[in-house]
């Protein structure tokens, strides 16, 4: 079923042999909405080319033909090719493995770290509440590309450390909008009544906070996989994310950023391949917040 | 008598904002006895919600604390409990229905989940026991279909239902105390009705007592055996329902039977107590309700009157009883 994998990157909770309430109906108000299936649509795309990248390929993403070097597009290299003659198709679907990975994983980090820290300071509050938002607002204090920068710079350039440095710098945006949830929700009166019929706190946390936090995450989850993927390209560009010859889009974009003039098409297809990326993303998490955020406000 | 259930004494639950320390709670003294059903009544923030969340030590904390008193259930005194022995009393032995049916659960699980939850966190029952009893739970709270709602979510359910599933929840492993927080207020006159009839029958079925907080006199007089009037976090009467509107002795529950709109007299403008309920701080002096009363003296802004009990188990506060036990005695 094609929305099961969609889960993977952040998606709707939609499986088909437990319907369950709230995320059906949250699944059919996603479903009317055009664009957000459009977005859905696409990162699916891209999740079976990531998948079947080496299938798809015409060429070996590395392997290098100096004689047909910055070749415009054809029938032989449909992307052209860059300027040691590699296939830019080839590497372009490559590509989406890396972009997709480092996407989901640093947000998946992210949202495991930040959910954690977010709970703890919105339910247990005081001075735990204290030291968890002063740390997100220091990490906040920093512009995050160049945060992520210096932890890239202490750890060594790679795709591992560019991932990781992606996962710290965005720990603060879920560990505050968990924190803003959690503290909304002490006070809705089915947690006291959950309280009223002596659960525990770890039960309270368990089944009642933390299922109710999920929207807010999924849909800032979905976004942020975006934010992540231009993140990941930003480091790339920088030669501090992937390293050659992994066939990065933002890397791509950096070692043929010589050659815009004569030969754009070197940095037009990874360029739009990182937007059409992002803009899936957006689409789709835009869709998800108009799906899951006005039953929740009811 | 037999000795209280519920024996609550000097109760002092104050609240620390920044704008002071707010006595919301200052010295409330109150017993409920095994049966029976005890009406607190009073108006908005006369701290009658604030006494009952104390009971099951449920103030939110911070602002709120409870800086005195004690309140013994059955010889225990609950605010000496450690917190897991408490765990073990909050819907066991005592539980609570709130005041909004449509915000008490939680939108994300089913009824039945949700009143599973209770029963497995104090009867190590099976899954297919404890969904058992669970419909057993919403048969005897009167839900049409019990086999089918287990599986509904909340937003599927009306006002009415979803408090019948709260009172399910609140007797699924059997209180001897039921503390119910305004259950009424939200829902409609037909409703309303129903659901006091229900909490009347498990009063009368299993011997529950009930605590009612509200501020429906109509509800105190259908349900009530005893009552005890709130007034800015004091009890300023109490005794049976019968003393309270047959007899009221304090001049604020003479102003609230007042109130109430009679059926078999003439249109004119209703009755209503002047002024507003005071503000609340630490360094009060004399009789809260000193400013709106009809009766003021000057001692009353000077001394705080007792509870004085003016006849077998009929209690008032007021200055005005001195006066005349002063007279009488003369």
């Amino acid at each position: 079923m094609g929305h099961i994998t969609a889960n993977t990157s952040g998606g709707p909770v939609v499986t088909a042999d437990k319907p369950s309430g709230p995320w059906r109906d949250a699944w059919r108000a996603f479903r009317k909405n055009k664009m957000a299936m459009l977005g859905l649509s696409m990162i699916l795309l891209f999740v079976l080319i990531a998948l079947l990248a080496p299938v798809l390929s015409p060429y070996d993403y590395k392997a290098q033909e100096l004689s047909n070097r910055l070749q415009p597009p054809s029938a032989a290299h449909w992307f052209g090719t860059d300027d040691l003659g590699r296939d830019i198709l080839s590497r372009v679907l490559h590509g989406a493995r890396i972009s997709l990975w480092v996407g989901t994983f640093s947000v998946v980090g992210s949202i495991i770290l930040g959910t954690l820290l977010g709970i703890l300071a919105g339910f247990f509050g005081r001075w735990l509440d204290m030291i968890i938002s002063r740390l997100f607002d220091i990490l906040l204090a920093f512009p995050s590309i160049l945060l992520a920068i210096a932890i890239v710079a202490i750890l060594g350039p790679s795709l591992q450390n560019a991932l990781l440095a992606i996962a710290i710098v965005n720990i603060p945006t879920y560990g505050r909008l968990v924190r803003a949830k959690v503290l909304s929700l002490k006070n809705e009166e089915y947690i006291t009544a959950a309280r009223a019929i002596g659960m525990k706190n770890s039960g309270i946390l368990l089944h009642h906070i933390m299922p109710n936090s999920l929207t807010p995450i999924i849909v800032q989850g979905t976004l942020g996989i975006a934010t992540a993927i231009i993140e990941a390209a930003a480091l790339g560009f920088l030669g501090l994310g992937a390293q050659p010859p992994a066939p990065e889009w933002g890397k791509m974009l950096s070692d043929s950023r010589q050659f815009i003039a004569t030969a754009p098409w070197t940095v037009m297809f990874p360029g739009l391949s990182i937007m059409f990326t992002v803009l899936a993303f957006n689409l789709m998490g835009d869709g998800l917040r108009d799906a899951l955020d006005p039953r929740m406000k009811s | 008598m037999t000795q209280p259930i519920l024996q609550i004494e000097d109760l002092r639950t104050h609240f620390f904002t920044d704008r002071g320390e707010i006595p919301a709670v200052d010295g409330v003294s109150l017993h409920v006895h095994a049966g029976e059903v005890l009406g607190v009544v009073g108006e908005s923030g006369c701290g009658k919600s604030v006494t009952s969340l104390s009971v099951l030590r449920l103030i939110p904390s911070p602002p709120g604390k409870i800086v005195g008193g004690a309140i013994r259930f059955k010889e225990r005194d609950i605010l000496r409990l450690k917190e897991r022995e408490m765990r073990g009393i909050r819907g066991n032995a005592i539980s609570m229905i709130f005041q909004e049916p449509m915000t008490s659960l939680n939108p994300l699980f089913t009824v039945g989940q949700q009143i599973r939850e209770a029963v497995s966190a104090h009867r190590g029952l099976g899954k297919k026991e404890a969904r058992a009893h669970t419909v057993d739970m919403l048969r005897k709270v009167g839900i049409p279909r019990p086999e089918s709602i287990i599986d509904e979510y909340p937003h599927q359910l009306s006002g009415g239902m979803r408090q019948r599933v709260m009172i399910a929840m609140a007797i699924s492993c059997g209180p001897e105390l039921l503390i119910a927080d305004e259950p009424t207020t939200a829902l409609d006159v037909t409703i309303q009705a129903q659901i006091l009839d229900l909490i009347r029958r498990l009063n009368e079925e299993n011997g529950t007592a009930v605590m009612m907080i509200t501020h429906d006199l109509g509800v105190v007089a259908e349900m009530c055996d005893r009552v005890a009037v709130m007034y800015a976090g004091k009890v300023v009467e109490e005794g049976t329902v019968r003393h309270i509107f047959k007899n009221p002795l304090h001049p604020y529950t003479q102003g609230l039977i007042q109130s109430v709109p009679r059926m078999n007299e003439q249109r004119r403008r209703l009755f209503s107590i002047p002024g507003h309920v005071p503000i609340l701080h630490t360094q009060m002096r004399g009789c809260r309700f000193a400013d709106r009363c009809q009766h003021v003296m000057p001692a009353c802004y000077e001394q705080l009157p007792e509870l004085v009990e003016l006849e077998a188990g009929h209690r008032s506060r007021c200055l005005l009883h001195e006066v005349k036990f002063k007279e009488d005695v003369v």
